[in-house]
């Protein structure tokens, strides 16, 4: 007894380290799974706080580029509403005109984005008080953003696309061959599409948008274009580098989607899935 | 001995505040970022208690971890960081040189270099390594390393300067 008392005084500093070193490889590899990252997150009070703060000065540098950010969204908003007739209405000018009554969209401001990294977050200022829940989309007016991945009271953070986790059910707009998008850290003006059909008509320009599969985002948000393709290795389907509508390193109001049937269709599909 | 304490206090935040706050979006060219936090390790006065130390690093990295939602990449590079240090200190500054009382500020630049670029690569490595999690993307954990690498120890060597309490 004597001398394990002895041998733990003698190494604690090396035990110490190896405990240490186990706690932060185990936060590690919790991070490395989807919705398993609860622990260490930048939705909690302190770090909500002090980005909080930092955002409040930074954000006035960026003024004039929202400003015009949203003057374009409005000019944009504004033809499609002096447009609107029967054949407009057809043929859908601008895609997010299909989003219709069964989603609610919610603003928020960005107070940490990071695209740098492999597995970059965003953190966003509405957390479980403005009911903003886990899996509820998060978009701005050009384009896909990420996810909701941990809700705090006042703060939550976004998986963001440019993810090596993130996986986000996509489509070519002009038909409906679907596929995922993923990253490959490479860039972070270019996210890609794979597992999508090689018989789907790919070509340079085409647009992207989400698919209608999740619950997550609604049909036909935008998210890129067709920037090169190849034939993947197994030969039956194509990687997709697209071009990212969004520039994912300058963003500072976003929407959060909340699909109201989510539930319902979640219910639905259930069964089929055991 | 409270002056010392209260002194490693405020380094510790200002390090972590400055790191997350500006040098967390540097993005130079796309993907290189300065981790000047690590100072608070590498500057850690050498004689004290290194179980502290190591404890101290393990919570250095972790909130910059908390802040930049990385899982515990640089919680786990900078205790093993912590522990291994005393190895570099005798490796930069020679078996002779009773390490215990090293002044970081009265060291020569040689030495200094040497010592600073040891511990950066090594930090950097595990935590890119760590990161990535990939052993098949290699060539991109030697590449940030190396870039990353060289970043850092141009501004800590900057930064020792510049606040270097000796007066000439």
């Amino acid at each position: 007894m004597q001398q394990i008392i002895n041998f733990v005084l003698r190494n604690k500093t090396f035990l110490v380290f190896l405990l240490l070193l186990g706690l932060s490889l185990f936060f590690t590899i919790q991070s490395h799974s989807y919705h398993k990252s609860k622990f260490i997150n930048s939705s909690n009070v302190v770090t909500g706080t002090v980005y909080k703060t930092a955002n409040g000065i930074g954000q006035y540098f960026n003024l004039i580029k929202e400003n015009e950010a949203l003057l374009e969204e409005n000019r944009m908003l504004k033809s499609i509403v002096h447009n609107l007739d029967v054949d407009t209405m057809k043929n859908n000018l601008r895609d997010s005109l299909r989003l219709n009554a069964h989603f609610k969209f919610r603003t928020a401001d960005v107070y940490k984005n990071s695209y740098s990294q492999s597995t970059n977050y965003l953190t966003i200022n509405k957390g479980r008080k403005d009911s903003i829940k886990v899996d509820y989309g998060v978009i701005t007016s050009q384009g896909i953003v990420g996810i909701i991945e941990n809700t705090s009271q006042n703060f939550s953070s976004v998986l963001s696309i440019l993810n090596t986790r993130s996986r986000i059910n996509a489509q070519l707009k002009k038909t409906n061959h679907i596929g995922s998008l993923v990253w490959d850290t490479e860039s972070s003006e270019f996210a890609q599409l794979v597992d999508i059909s090689k018989f789907a008509p790919v070509a340079i320009g085409d647009t992207i948008i989400t698919g209608g599969q999740s619950t997550i985002f609604p049909k036909g948000i935008l998210i890129g274009t067709v920037n090169s393709y190849k034939i993947d290795g197994g030969g039956d389907s194509y990687i997709v580098n697209v071009k990212l509508f969004n520039d994912m390193t300058n963003i500072g109001h976003v929407y959060v989607i909340e699909n109201l049937q989510a539930a319902e269709i979640k219910s639905l599909q259930k069964p089929k899935d055991d | 001995m409270t002056k010392v304490t209260l002194t490693l206090a405020a380094r510790f935040i200002i390090l972590v505040l400055v790191q997350v706050l500006i040098f967390n979006h540097i993005d130079f060219m796309g993907y290189i970022n300065p981790y000047i936090y690590i100072l608070f390790i590498i500057i850690f006065p050498a004689n004290n208690n290194r179980t502290l130390f190591v404890f101290l690093a393990f919570l250095l990295g972790f909130c910059v971890d908390v802040f930049s939602d990385s899982g515990g990449v640089h919680a786990a590079a900078c205790v093993t960081l912590a522990y291994i240090r005393p190895v570099f200190l005798k490796f930069s500054f020679g078996t002779v040189y009773d390490y215990q009382s090293i002044k970081f500020n009265q060291i020569d630049f040689g030495s200094k270099l040497i010592y600073f670029s040891a511990l950066v690569f090594i930090h950097h490595l595990i935590m890119y390594s760590l990161e990535i999690f990939n052993i098949s993307k290699v060539i991109l954990i030697v590449q940030k390393t190396l870039f990353s690498g060289i970043f850092t120890i141009i501004l800590c060597l900057i930064i020792t300067i510049l606040f270097s309490q000796k007066c000439k």
